[in-house]
């Protein structure tokens, strides 16, 4: 599915700046931001949290069957990100061989293009993940 | 409660089908199933039909009246589920539930995908649906790219290698060869599996199920009804569905389904068994690494141990446990919304000693397994002959 402009404008604080949340009642850390905690419901406390973009790789992949929209990307590296707060998001390791990413290499977020919605349509921005040196 | 029980099945011939359409495959599923049970259509109550994306794959939404309608059954009621690629499984459990609540009395439960219409990459696209469309397919994700993910970790928590992998496939592949239903009716080796190219590392064509057309299909009724339409009625001793986060990255472990697990021991609570009982048994193995998964999470080994198992030949026909007779996902094929029908279809067979060539000895108590997503949904079920 190519997303919609309204969707994509959305989503632009999560995208851009790792806006997540946490619950304070229980202190768990939510990226992407939850509107109920899992763990309290309606007892929980959702406050803003900024992510630091900081992480070590989960698990990876190195893609090179792509679906719709990252044909021209392939091959690329698709990871599970740990973020130093907790959470883990799903997020591509750009600007180095695919042979160089390991479990637990530490990464820091990078601001980056996604996908475009063809030759002239809209560009979807948000984050990738780079190693650290 | 009542008692139900499975007193017909049918399904079409899995595979790349150019021939046919989503209708003619559902016919002639649905045909077969009601055949089966020697009924006639009239009996027929209510209708529950597993499709996960006709809508993306063939532009037709509102399958269940599409449905009724060309198999001649309206004004019967008839319902479409989407639960990913569990669909179908999920369909027969409100199928189950329909007869057993007393609501309906005769029911037909189909699933059926037509997936060929559509180039692959629009196939791997309607198929990431069943993850997180805003914070995993958006960022690139693939549906084999989240199993891989699932694999590294397996393999390195418990050692499980692409050798232990590819053992899932040739095994599925050699039960599939017996199955005249099936998209694949020849034999490979672990060789042809380790040497086939890459899809997301470390998962090849040959970890995956494929692209399939396909549809199936079971007819329900009343336990204490059926015994007067079939000699050989299979009763459904338990039905359990679990579910759990839509999206790969916020699941505190990546080695198990923890749905699995939960949907498991609800049913082996409901049947008053436990997994050493059960003989034969169809799981999800739309990867190679899904199939390790599930007969550990299913219980029938230990967490970790698998793939060992499967190298050893401990899942193969006639084995300690005879896993996936029809050839599973990986041999039989995928029609995503068809496939948790199918694998009843299949339980339904071995259980009356249908299974021709792949027949399972002393096959009393099966059990199935389907899976939606990377594990957001499952459904088991577990199936007793009389
Ligand atoms: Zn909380």
């Amino acid at each position: 599915m190519r997303p919609g402009l309204a969707l994509t404008w959305r989503r632009i604080p999560e995208r851009y700046t790792l806006k997540g949340n946490k619950c304070t009642n229980c202190s768990t850390n939510y990226f992407p931001p939850r509107k109920i905690c899992p763990k309290c419901r309606r007892h929980g406390k959702i406050e803003t949290l900024y992510y630091n973009g900081k992480g070590k790789v989960y698990a990876y992949s190195e893609i090179t069957a792509p679906p719709v929209g990252f044909e021209l990307e392939i091959p690329y590296v698709l990871a599970l990100v740990e973020l130093e707060e907790g959470p883990k998001l799903t997020a591509q390791i750009v600007d180095c061989k695919p042979a160089d990413v390991k479990i637990g290499s530490r990464v820091h977020v990078v601001f980056r293009k996604i996908q475009q919605d063809g030759e002239e349509g809209l560009i979807h921005y948000g984050y990738k993940f780079k190693l650290v040196k | 409660m009542r008692r139900v029980a499975i007193v017909g099945a049918g399904m079409s011939r899995f595979g790349e089908d150019w021939n046919r359409g989503f209708r003619d495959m559902i016919i002639d599923a649905g045909t077969s199933a009601i055949t089966d049970a020697n009924i006639s259509g009239d009996k027929i109550d209510g209708m529950f039909i597993g499709t996960m994306a006709a809508g993306r794959l063939i532009g037709q939404e509102h399958i269940g009246a599409l449905i009724a309608d060309f198999m001649g059954l309206n004004p019967v009621p008839s319902t479409r589920v989407e639960a990913a690629c569990a669909s179908g499984g999920v369909a027969l459990r409100q199928g189950f539930m329909a007869v057993a609540s007393g609501m309906h009395d005769t029911v037909v439960v189909g699933g059926v995908e037509k997936m060929t219409e559509v180039s692959t990459s629009e196939v791997a696209t309607a198929l990431g649906g069943a993850g997180d469309q805003e914070w995993e397919l958006f960022m690139g994700a693939t549906f084999p790219a989240l199993y891989a993910f699932m694999a590294q970790r397996h393999m390195l928590d418990y050692g499980t290698t692409e050798e232990m992998m590819a053992h899932v496939a040739v095994k599925n592949h050699k039960n599939a060869s017996k199955n005249k239903y099936a998209q694949y009716q020849n034999e490979i080796t672990v060789d042809h599996v380790l040497k086939s190219k890459t899809i997301a590392s470390p998962l090849k064509v040959f970890d995956c199920s494929p692209i399939t057309d396909g549809a199936a299909a079971v007819v329900l009724m009343p336990y204490e009804k059926a015994l007067s339409f079939t000699k050989k009625p299979v009763e459904i001793i338990a039905s359990a569905q679990a579910s759990d986060t839509i999206a790969l990255h916020d699941r505190e472990s990546l080695t198990k389904l923890k749905a699995t697990e939960i949907a498991a021991q609800s049913a082996f609570k409901q049947a008053k068994l436990a997994p050493r009982d059960i003989q034969v048994a169809e799981v999800h193995d739309c990867f190679t690494i899904a199939e390790i998964l599930a007969i550990e999470d299913l219980g029938f080994f230990k967490k970790g141990e698998g793939g060992k198992a499967t190298m050893e030949g401990l899942t193969a026909l006639n084995s300690q446990i005879s896993i996936n007779t029809s050839g599973g996902l990986k041999g039989c094929g995928h029609p995503v919304g068809a496939t948790g029908v199918k694998q009843a279809v299949e339980i339904t067979w071995q259980l009356r000693g249908q299974g021709g060539e792949r027949q399972a000895k002393n096959a009393n108590i099966g059990l199935t397994h389907n899976v939606g997503g990377s594990g957001a949904t499952c459904v088991v079920h577990i199936m007793k002959k009389e």
